[in-house]
């Protein structure tokens, strides 16, 4: 019979917990139906590929908690479930299945490591009592219930000391102590997130090493992978470079290191895959174990793609019961899984982060993550990969050196590192330090710290050679030594032809064209698993100039066409891409041509090794592509798919001969472009909010006058905060002005007018050669002020006056012939009172592609790559207004990871994922939506606390607190909401603002926990309210109670609680929502 | 190279022309290990893993009469062929670099060579000669296999370790210094003696067969003495080239594998189970399993080629493995081996 089997997903994106589990998962179901299982997957993230057509056999678009895959087991009465495929969330989520007796009670089986095995390397003190027995050593730790007993544990051992909270995501909730001070202080925090805690000693400035351990059911175990932290210990996993195989460990301590992770995950019980993490002493050969993750972690992601090995598809096959022998080696297909991967190359793993885009943010690294992303480099020296890892992350660095950055205070920045550490060890080196002394200030191996002096010496010698002769000066051998040591033409013309009158863009074309009369070319190089011992049969490829010969030869016959992916998760561009980019590869192999992917982040299912028939693991900058498209000769690049990395890289492309498929690079450039934007709209009678391209501070004084306040400021220089703002008074203009931006003519602002309580609405659609073959309008639940990215989509509109929708319809028509259009694009507008403005215009896929696809079932990019591939499609006769159900996105936060952050929404997008729930109304799908992305139904002992704003937002927040008020909720409220409610007849309990000394404060409420959900409205910009409603809503954060700052949204969500409830949502499977 | 190939490289070790046969190996730690492994004499190496020196090389130092860190007294390949060099090293245990290492004991090393390219030209077409050459300074191709590496490489003297119940005649035909500290982990006294040394008349409670380089056929001399070993019920145990002349001894044949196995990832298993072991492996030559007699059988056998890994004998304590359970370099999965070996006295003298 066939069996039955649940896996449960991660949900939507956030700090910790990325698009890892979307590859993990991913592979699992594909592993599962390879067996024939019958597998249904509960997982609300919309935008990921596990969750498309055909791959799992039933999709739940539903919260990922206990309740829920409780009422799915009823229904579906499922043999088996997996728990390891998606992150902490879903474990936690087991873990409470198999606590509350649900699993037993079912009789569903949980396949692979066994839950108390889990239980067992998730209670740190169980964990360090069973690692004794085995003779392991572990950090001396003390698990500890409350501050005291923590104050106690930290003396005991001796400060400093490392605290971390059990059972959480990414080390949430940890940090290092020095003293009593500071340990109050974590512990008090921690305590929210755990009711256990761990004093820990501190192995700060050891080495940090991991191995990815998998074991079969007959106890077979091996090592896919090490890998070795650059940043030594102190510095989160998740924070730091990491490189792949190890690079200063001796075959002892490999060896050593190796059995002990077998040893632990024997003893643990593990079937499938394991995560262990050491300390490793850099002066001796003494060790702690310090983590294990007895499942698919963001490591095992990464050591999958490193070394080629399809760890989640051997474990999810090792679940099912095979042993390692049994599985064959899908790169190979000749050898067996049952190996070590052996590498022959060197990869880097890079953490993105978007610091800047959070108002107050602390940009320290430490113990607990904050990156939102990451790149993979892949080279045949450190110094190749780690150059090439830089440029990958995608914040206009250029590589180790030649960057315009500058430390302000660098030994402060290499003791205490932050986001810019890297950068400053190159400043360090600029200013004469030793490799000794750096050694000292940042303990990061003084292996490491050599190779990159080797890369700062050749910049020098570059320099040296540009200050000869510019680029004649260049000889062949140093030019071949500096590509040798991962130098991109880009930075070598900035370095060798600093002097020259060229734009950059020339000089490094003058370097490649140098370059190749030279005969300088890089080679393409396999990963194989087993280092060139047996011939693979996949292509998964990297660019290295370390090298004379291609591994592969290319068949040139014009049937390839090349797909650019989305490079690094970031706010703004994420996993919603990589679902675009597969869906574009699999409508070209469809088609019988040859897709071939350039991508470069490991948390993707686009750079799996079976998903296209070429992957090339490399960078996507015009160099690279360029050297791509020369060795395959492509029918053409689909640049459309991959958000705006790829987009942004089409008028050069264009402009060097590839073939763009689809909308043309000249369009492309007329949508980008915002004079050329306006332009067109102007003379097609379309409406845009007027804006200003400005360099002197008066003229953006004299624009707010003109256009009339508030208006919204775009700063190209940035100093502090956040790029974008809205200001509604010239104090808050000249403010902005003066701390966060530079004006000048070099740095421009875009000052641009702000219309309050307009509606966002966005169109997205497909179209070939300007006429529009399929559409889909969804609407904002929030007014325009609030990001796109941030805003909560309802599709279809729901609140539209047909007029609007009409409009809509014109205007997108008018652009799609005005430009030509072939393939996807997506319009932003604001509506008030049917009036109509364009904001935005993208000739490219938008983040609510795989939203609107899975919703109406209509695949757009599958459309659209048809499109680009020249075949002609129909215009798609269905209005899918009428559909008969409704889908809303909401987005997850990860401000709780963000110290010192204010959660507060704004014209700058800030959410780090999204989650979709379906619905037979709008409340439904909005509540549900709401439940995935962390929320929770207020329970009726505890109470809401309300902090209104100004008087619209009460008057729109009016219905309802009634609304709680009538359902028997406790309603907190602060000074004037209270009044403004007890005038409405809504009893609330009084609570004092932070700066006020009357009790009882609103800060008493939240640490005291006395409610479950803060509306907290930000009223205006002065700096009481500010600090104020900071205070408020950092402490809901700190305190995990879910906050909402947006007065529409609130409202609807309230409504959603009192007239749904969680018993209300009805446990419908996708495929139950028929269009 | 014998197929006319040139590569061009730079040299970070002795400027001395050398010649050889060309292997690659694609363990990705532990060179002092392999430059050591006297199996490696007359070989030049060429490790996968590009990146090679970065953790330099330990002082030379004993314990117990046996080197800490070095699995023989020098470097036993003719020459290193590697892709990146790192002249700077790191490590709390290492006193000197890779390249002044080599140039102490006389032995080229390469940077600079596509061995990825290098690699898959031997896996294709098969181990083949090679050479280094600096500037005029020729040197003939010279085939190892046409030697006898083992008296090459073997003790001259007889050497007694250890002071513990069971007596272990060890033969060294070429012996890695771990072998030694395995075994000295147990209960016993090693007898060290050279390849040829007849033990026919020596008391001894278990017979260790150790690796060595080359061809076993031309180990006739050590394989008669084995042959008489098989005909009593004393343990014996082999790694590697003795696992070879153990075969021999029994009456099995061995061939020349193409490429050989080198490294630390090759998985083998026990035939008719699922259990699995990951191997540190070296060798050229293997044993042809169908030709083993019928009082013996396959112990292991590799997962990927379905080569021979193993063998034992159905009645008697003899048994050997193609692999090294030894490690030094690599996986020490399978040094409860050593104990099997051990427990095999022990019960014989109970």
């Amino acid at each position: 019979m066939q069996k039955k089997i649940l896996i449960l997903g991660s949900g939507a994106l956030q700090i910790g917990q990325s698009g890892e589990f979307d590859y993990s998962g991913s592979q699992a179901l594909k592993a599962l139906r390879e067996e024939g299982c019958h597998t249904i997957l509960l997982n609300p993230n919309v935008a990921t590929v596990q969750t498309s057509e055909g791959v799992a056999d039933t999709t739940y678009f539903l919260p990922v908690t206990a309740e829920f895959a409780r009422k799915i087991i009823d229904r579906e009465r499922p043999d088996g479930i997996l728990l390891t495929f998606g992150g902490q969330t879903a474990l936690n989520c087991g873990v409470e299945l198999y606590r509350s007796g649900v699993l037993a009670q079912y009789g569903v089986e949980v396949l692979g490591t066994p839950v108390e095995a889990v239980i067992q390397t998730e209670d740190r003190e169980l964990f360090a009592d069973m690692m004794h027995r085995i003779g392991v050593k572990t950090a001396r730790s003390i698990a500890v219930t409350s501050p005291e007993e923590a104050l106690d544990a930290a003396r005991a051992i001796g400060y400093p000391v490392i605290v971390r909270a059990a059972y959480t995501l990414g080390g949430l909730g940890s940090g290092f102590c020095g003293n009593d001070e500071d340990l109050r202080r974590l512990a008090a925090s921690a305590f929210d997130y755990s009711p256990q805690i761990l004093v820990e000693e501190s192995l700060k400035g050891w080495k940090e090493i991991e191995y990815e351990v998998v074991r079969d059911r007959y106890d077979n175990c091996i090592t896919v992978c090490n890998m070795e932290n650059f940043d030594p210990l102190g510095i989160h996993t998740g924070e730091s470079i990491v490189v792949a195989p190890s690079q200063t460990l001796s075959d002892h301590e490999y060896h050593r290191l190796r059995e002990i992770a077998i040893r632990i995950v024997r003893t643990v019980g593990i079937v499938g895959e394991c995560n262990v993490q050491y300390a490793l002493d850099p002066d001796s050969d003494d060790y702690r174990v310090i983590e294990v993750n007895a499942r698919l972690s963001r490591s095992s992601a990464l050591a999958s793609k490193a070394t080629g090995y399809p760890l989640a598809a051997v474990a999810a096959k090792l679940s099912l019961g095979y042993g390692l022998d049994e599985i064959s080696n899908a790169v190979t297909r000749v050898t067996s899984a049952c190996f070590e991967p052996a590498l022959d190359y060197v990869v880097c793993k890079i953490p993105r982060w978007d610091l800047g885009k959070f108002e107050g943010v602390s940009k320290q690294l430490g113990s607990s993550m904050k990156s939102v992303g990451e790149v993979m480099a892949i080279g045949r020296s450190f110094e190749e990969a780690i150059q090439k890892g830089l440029r990958m992350v995608g914040q206009g660095m250029h590589g180790f050196v030649a960057n315009s950055l500058t430390i302000p205070d660098l030994d402060q920045e290499l003791e205490h590192p932050s986001d810019k550490r890297i950068h400053a060890i190159a400043a360090a080196f600029e200013k004469g330090y030793s490799v000794e002394r750096i050694h000292r200030q940042t303990r990061i191996d003084k292996w490491f710290l050599y190779r990159l002096e080797n890369i700062y010496r050749m910049e020098k010698q570059l320099a040296e050679a540009g200050r000869q002769a510019a680029a004649a000066g260049l000889s062949r051998d140093v030019l071949l030594r500096a590509k040798k040591l991962g130098f991109s033409d880009y930075q070598i013309g900035k370095i060798v032809l600093r002097d020259s009158p060229l734009a950059p863009h020339d000089k490094q074309m003058a370097i490649r064209r140098l370059r190749l009369s030279l005969g300088i070319r890089p080679v393409v190089k396999q990963i194989d698993t087993l280092a060139g011992e047996y011939p693979a049969r996949t292509n998964y490829l990297y660019l290295t100039y370390n090298g004379d010969e291609n591994d592969v030869a290319f068949e040139q016959d014009g049937r390839s066409v090349v797909v650019l992916g989305g490079g690094a998760y970031r706010i703004g561009s994420s996993v919603e891409f990589d679902w675009c980019s597969v869906a574009a590869v699999k409508k070209i192999q469809e088609t019988g041509l040859r897709a071939v992917m350039i991508n470069y982040n490991p948390e993707t299912v686009s750079t799996d090794y079976d998903v296209c028939d070429r992957l090339f693991f490399d960078e996507l900058s015009l160099e690279r592509v360029l050297d791509i498209a020369d060795m395959e000769q492509p029918r053409g690049v689909i640049v459309s798919t991959g958000g705006q990395i790829p987009n942004n890289l089409a008028p050069w492309l264009d402009r060097c001969g590839v073939h763009i498929l689809g909308t043309s690079a000249a369009s492309i450039d007329r949508a980008e472009d915002r004079q050329k934007f306006s332009q067109m709209c102007d003379r097609l009678g379309i409406d845009q909010p007027r804006w200003k391209e400005l360099t002197r501070e008066e003229d953006i004084f004299a624009f707010a006058d003109e256009v009339g306040l508030p208006i919204m400021i775009r700063p190209s220089y940035v100093l502090s905060g956040a790029a974008m703002r809205v200001v509604s008074s010239r104090d808050e203009l000249a403010d902005a002005l003066k701390k966060a931006a530079v004006v000048s003519r070099e740095h421009p602002v875009v000052a641009t007018e702000f219309l309050q309580k307009a509606k966002e609405v966005e169109i997205d659609a497909v179209a070939q050669d300007g006429e529009i073959r399929c559409y889909a309008i969804s609407e904002h639940i929030e007014y325009a002020g609030v990001h796109s990215g941030d805003a909560t989509v309802v599709f279809p509109a729901q609140k539209l006056y047909y007029e609007t929708i009409r409009r809509i319809k014109r205007i997108s028509r008018q652009i799609a012939r005005e430009l030509n259009i072939s393939g996807p694009f997506n319009i932003q507008f604001l509506a008030r009172d049917n009036q109509l403005r364009v904001i935005e215009c993208n000739l490219r896929a938008s983040r609510s592609f795989p939203f609107v696809s899975k919703i109406t079932r209509l695949n757009f990019i599958a459309l659209a790559t048809e499109i680009m591939l020249g075949h002609k499609v129909e215009t798609y006769g269905k209005n899918f207004a009428d559909i008969d159900y409704v889908g809303v996105k909401c987005s997850q936060f990860s401000f709780a990871r963000l110290l010192k952050a204010d959660p507060v929404l704004g014209v700058d997008m800030a959410s780090t994922g999204e989650a979709a729930c379906l619905g037979d109304n709008y409340y439904e799908a909005l509540l549900g939506a709401m439940l995935s992305v962390g929320h929770r139904i207020p329970s009726k002992e505890k109470g809401v606390l309300i902090s209104s704003g100004p008087i619209w937002s009460k008057v729109d927040l009016l219905d309802a607190c009634r609304l709680l008020y009538e359902s028997g909720y406790k309603l907190y409220a602060t000074g004037g909401t209270a009044q403004f409610l007890q005038e409405h007849g809504i009893a609330t309990e009084v609570v004092h603002w932070p700066d006020s000394a009357k009790r009882p404060g609103v800060l008493d409420c939240l640490s005291g926990r006395k409610v479950d959900l803060v509306i907290n409205i930000p009223k205006n910009n002065t700096p009481r309210e500010l600090e104020n409603g900071y205070k408020i809503r950092r402490m809901a954060v700190d305190h995990n109670i879910p906050l909402i700052t947006n007065a529409r949204l609130a409202s609807a969500y309230i409504q959603a609680v009192c007239r749904i409830g969680a018993d209300g949502l009805s446990i419908k499977s996708w495929n139950e929502y028929s269009i | 190279m014998e197929d006319g190939t040139i590569l061009e490289g730079f040299s970070f070790g002795c400027d001395r022309s050398v010649s050889g046969e060309l292997v690659f190996y694609t363990a990705m730690t532990g060179y002092p290990e392999s430059l050591t492994d006297p199996s490696y004499e007359g070989q030049i190496l060429v490790p996968t893993y590009p990146m090679i020196g970065n953790y330099g090389v330990p002082d030379e130092c004993e314990d117990g009469g046996i080197s800490r860190f070095f699995e023989s007294p020098r470097i036993h390949c003719a020459g290193l062929v590697i892709s990146d060099y790192s002249d700077h090293y790191s490590h709390w245990d290492s006193r000197r670099s890779l390249g002044t290492w080599l140039k102490e004991e006389g032995v080229p090393g390469l940077y600079g060579i596509d061995t990825r390219a290098l690699t898959r030209k031997l896996r294709e077409q098969g181990s083949m000669l090679g050479k280094i050459r600096f500037g005029e300074e020729d040197v003939p191709f010279y085939n190892p296999d046409d030697d006898n590496l083992v008296s090459r490489v073997s003790t001259a003297g007889v050497r007694v370790y250890g002071k513990g119940r069971y007596k272990v005649l060890l033969v060294d035909c070429g012996m890695k210094n771990n072998i030694l500290r395995c075994l000295l982990r147990h209960d016993v006294t090693v007898k060290r003696v050279p390849w040829d040394y007849d033990f026919s008349r020596e008391d001894y409670d278990g017979l260790f067969l150790s690796n060595g380089p080359g061809d076993p056929a031309r180990c006739g001399v050590t394989i008669g003495h084995i042959r008489q070993a098989l005909r009593e019920d004393r343990p014996i145990m082999g790694i590697c080239l003795g696992h070879q002349l153990l075969s021999l001894a029994a009456g099995a044949k061995t061939y020349k594998l193409k490429y050989g196995h080198r490294g630390h990832n090759q998985p083998v298993v026990i035939p008719g189970t699922h259990r699995c072991y990951i191997t540190s492996q070296n060798h050229g030559f293997a044993v042809d399993e169908k030709t083993l007699p019928p009082d013996w059988e396959p112990m292991f056998t590799n997962i990927n080629d379905g080569t021979n890994e193993g063998i034992r004998h159905r009645s008697k304590p003899f048994f050997s493995t193609q692999f090294h359970p030894e490690a030094s370099g690599g996986p020490v999965d399978t040094e409860n081996l050593f104990q099997k070996f051990v427990d095999n006295m022990a019960q014989r003298n109970r």
